[in-house]
């Protein structure tokens, strides 16, 4: 589904990733874990278009197009979605004005139909379901006064109504108490089909309780250092991040 | 001579011929508040950029125009106003021509005993005792020049009166056309508008132009709150990109009386507006909103004075803007707070969000404070749309335009929903959304 390679970033002249390698099949989940700073969330923001990084080398192939040349928005449509480690609060904004504008420009990139208020309602009501939505949050502005639980739920949910081939989720699980984080772990799941992927980018191991990983990657200054399989997870969990690094090649 | 005094003295030239075609109404009583009015037109000069009141605003590109008062209404027909008519807003309609109350365009209403809803030529014909006691009495002409040009040439304009213990319920929409054709014309609509003991009323004043040309409008539009009264005032300002508009607006607010002002400005090349709020007796509470959206070459400038001359009296002020384009704003929020005027709230919010990077806003929050027991605040914010909030949207899939047009929608709606008559507020949301889309 994506093929990423020897991919590079700077941000303000400074060298972030240094030459990311990483591909995903449809029907898999992938971890990506590391210690803070090493480039976890900006692999997640470069993959959905964000321009403030400067991409020196390597491409990112997505369902055989050039990724990088798409805008943010036309990465959105053609089905990569990220889930923000901190949702931005939109005042002025309702939650369900920015899903309808999205879902419809989506389908209409997708040559589909636009939904009408009803259609569009029915389908909103039952992906509420799947992160336990409350109705009230629905006509709110959006993320704005909402709690940091009920931040990562908008995400999960507007991940539900965008219906994504790749979601990305950047430290979805960061912040949220042990009841939140099964809701928003059951909401991925139940949205887990074998025709699309997730790449879960977080520090902690807890997430992976809920979301069982196909494969883990170890990210350490900008580079993947160690992959494997969820068992690495819970070596990570056990011993911390200094013996990867230990394990690091000299000079990265 | 220079540029400003041969505009007094076009003018004063005028008013000559002005008063000639008045025939018969000069002997009156009210003619003698017209030459008052002149000559303290005479007395005083048009401002320049080095009068402080008027450092940001250089009113040069309407003096150098010869604008004279219209010789003619265009003929009309309802099917002319369907562009400015409100989709189920329900409203007794009064429209003007031109300066010139059109009781043809107009809907009929009915009038409750007592009250008087209608044209002040008319009611210069039949009632002037009642328009003398509060004409100029609030707006003097002494207080400015372009006031004083209002007063000397006041022909028409809205007169309403409401009685104690009326309530109108019906909002009153005051719709004033400008087509002039080939003709450069001033008009200078004189609005009084007197709410009763525990009155109501709803106006919504709003001015627009039918063609493109250049002319001038000078609205003078005087409020009287009188005890325990609710005036809800809307000004909408969306005139073409050729018009001039400079508006005084003077509201006194009884004790207890809730007075709120909606200004809201998207047209004509250079607009100021002046508003100033005076409260006379305790108890009483006003809310001064204002919303500014220009592009191009416009320059908008809002004005506003909160005088707290008593205690106990509460006005909250919210005033946005965004600004694109090389257009200007000018923002001058002055709150005075008298000595003895305690317990005063008064609270003062003004941003703007400019969307280009030869957009200019000169912002000026004035408090003025001769009271030790207050509170009150004021701040003013300029800024650009938020690069977060439009990635955001983006990655949900919404269009880089789109997604700008809905932040500065979100942005601009603020003061918007502050509306409180649902179906304008509905109405300007519409407005609002097509000219941003534009």
């Amino acid at each position: 589904m994506i093929e990423i390679k020897n991919l590079c970033v700077k941000i303000e002249g400074k060298e972030i990733l240094k030459g990311i390698n990483l591909t995903v099949n449809k029907g898999e989940v992938h971890a990506i874990m590391g210690p803070n700073g090493s480039g976890k969330s900006t692999l997640a923001q470069v993959l959905a278009g964000r321009s403030e990084y400067e991409i020196t080398k390597g491409e990112v192939i997505y369902e055989g197009i050039n990724l990088l040349e798409l805008s943010p928005e036309d990465r959105a449509r053609a089905g990569i979605f990220l889930a923000f480690q901190y949702p931005i609060e939109i005042p002025g904004v309702s939650n369900v004005n920015l899903l309808k504008t999205a879902v419809n420009e989506i389908r209409k990139y997708r040559g589909e139909e636009e939904y009408d208020a009803i259609e569009f309602l029915t389908m909103i009501k039952k992906k509420m379901g799947v992160v336990e939505m409350n109705d009230s949050l629905l006509n709110r502005s959006v993320n704005e006064g909402f709690s940091g639980g009920e931040k990562k739920r908008n995400e999960i949910f507007q991940m539900a109504a965008l219906d994504p081939k790749l979601a990305i989720l950047d430290e979805t699980d960061s912040g949220l108490d042990i009841d939140a984080l099964r809701v928003v772990a059951g909401g991925v799941n139940k949205l887990k089909t074998p025709d699309n992927a997730v790449i879960l980018v977080t520090h902690y191991q807890r997430l992976l309780d809920y979301i069982v990983p196909d494969f883990v990657h170890v990210l350490y200054k900008g580079r993947i250092v160690k992959s494997g399989t969820k068992e690495l997870a819970l070596e990570l969990e056990e011993r911390g991040y200094d013996w990867v690094k230990d394990e690091c090649p000299v000079g990265a | 001579m220079n540029e400003l005094t041969e505009t007094k003295n076009w003018y004063l030239a005028n008013f000559e011929a002005f008063e000639n075609s008045l025939n018969g109404q000069k002997g009156e009583p009210f003619h003698q508040l017209r030459k008052a009015a002149i000559e303290s037109f005479a007395a005083q000069n048009f401002p320049t950029t080095k009068d402080e009141e008027w450092r940001n605003t250089n009113i040069a590109p309407i003096l150098k125009h010869n604008f004279v008062l219209p010789t003619s209404s265009p003929e009309l027909k309802k099917e002319d106003l369907n562009s400015f008519l409100i989709e189920g807003f329900e409203a007794d309609q009064l429209v003007f021509v031109n300066g010139r109350f059109s009781k043809e365009l107009s809907s009929e209403y009915a009038v409750p005993k007592g009250a008087v809803i209608g044209s002040l030529a008319e009611e210069l014909k039949t009632n002037p005792a009642l328009l003398e006691k509060y004409f100029s009495k609030l707006a003097k002409p002494e207080s400015g020049i372009f006031t004083a040009l209002s007063a000397a040439f006041t022909e028409d304009g809205i007169f309403i009166y409401i009685p104690d213990g009326k309530v109108i319920e019906k909002p009153l929409y005051i719709l004033n056309i400008t087509s002039a054709g080939k003709e450069k014309v001033i008009v200078n609509p004189r609005n009084i508008i007197i709410a009763g003991q525990n009155s109501q009323v709803k106006i919504i004043e709003r001015y627009v132009s039918l063609d493109e040309a250049v002319y001038f409008t000078n609205p003078v539009t005087e409020i009287v709150c009188g005890k325990d009264s609710i005036v809800e005032h809307i000004k909408l300002q969306d005139e073409s990109l050729n018009a001039f508009h400079i508006s005084t607006t003077e509201a006194e607010l009884g004790a207890g009386s809730n007075f709120s002002s909606y200004n809201i400005s998207t047209g004509s090349a250079l607009c100021r507006n002046t508003i100033k709020v005076k409260f006379i007796a305790e108890g009483a509470e006003c809310t001064l909103n204002g919303l500014y959206l220009a592009d191009g070459l416009q320059l908008l400038d809002n004005h506003t004075t909160i005088d707290h001359a008593v205690p106990n009296c509460e006005s909250r002020e919210l005033y946005k803007g965004a600004l694109n384009g090389k257009s200007r704003a000018v923002f001058n929020g002055k709150v005075i707070v008298r000595k003895g005027a305690q317990k005063t709230n008064a609270f003062q919010q003004n941003k703007t969000i400019l969307l280009s990077d030869e957009a200019l806003i000169d912002t000026k929050p004035q408090l003025e404070i001769f009271a030790d027991d207050v509170k009150c605040s004021h701040g003013a914010t300029i800024g650009q749309l938020d690069e977060d909030s439009l990635f955001y949207l983006r990655s949900r899939g919404i269009g880089a335009k789109e997604a700008r047009t809905i932040l500065i929608y979100a942005f601009a709606n603020d003061v918007v929903k502050t509306i409180k008559i649902d179906s304008i507020k509905k109405y300007l949301e519409k407005l609002l959304a097509a000219r941003l889309m534009k």
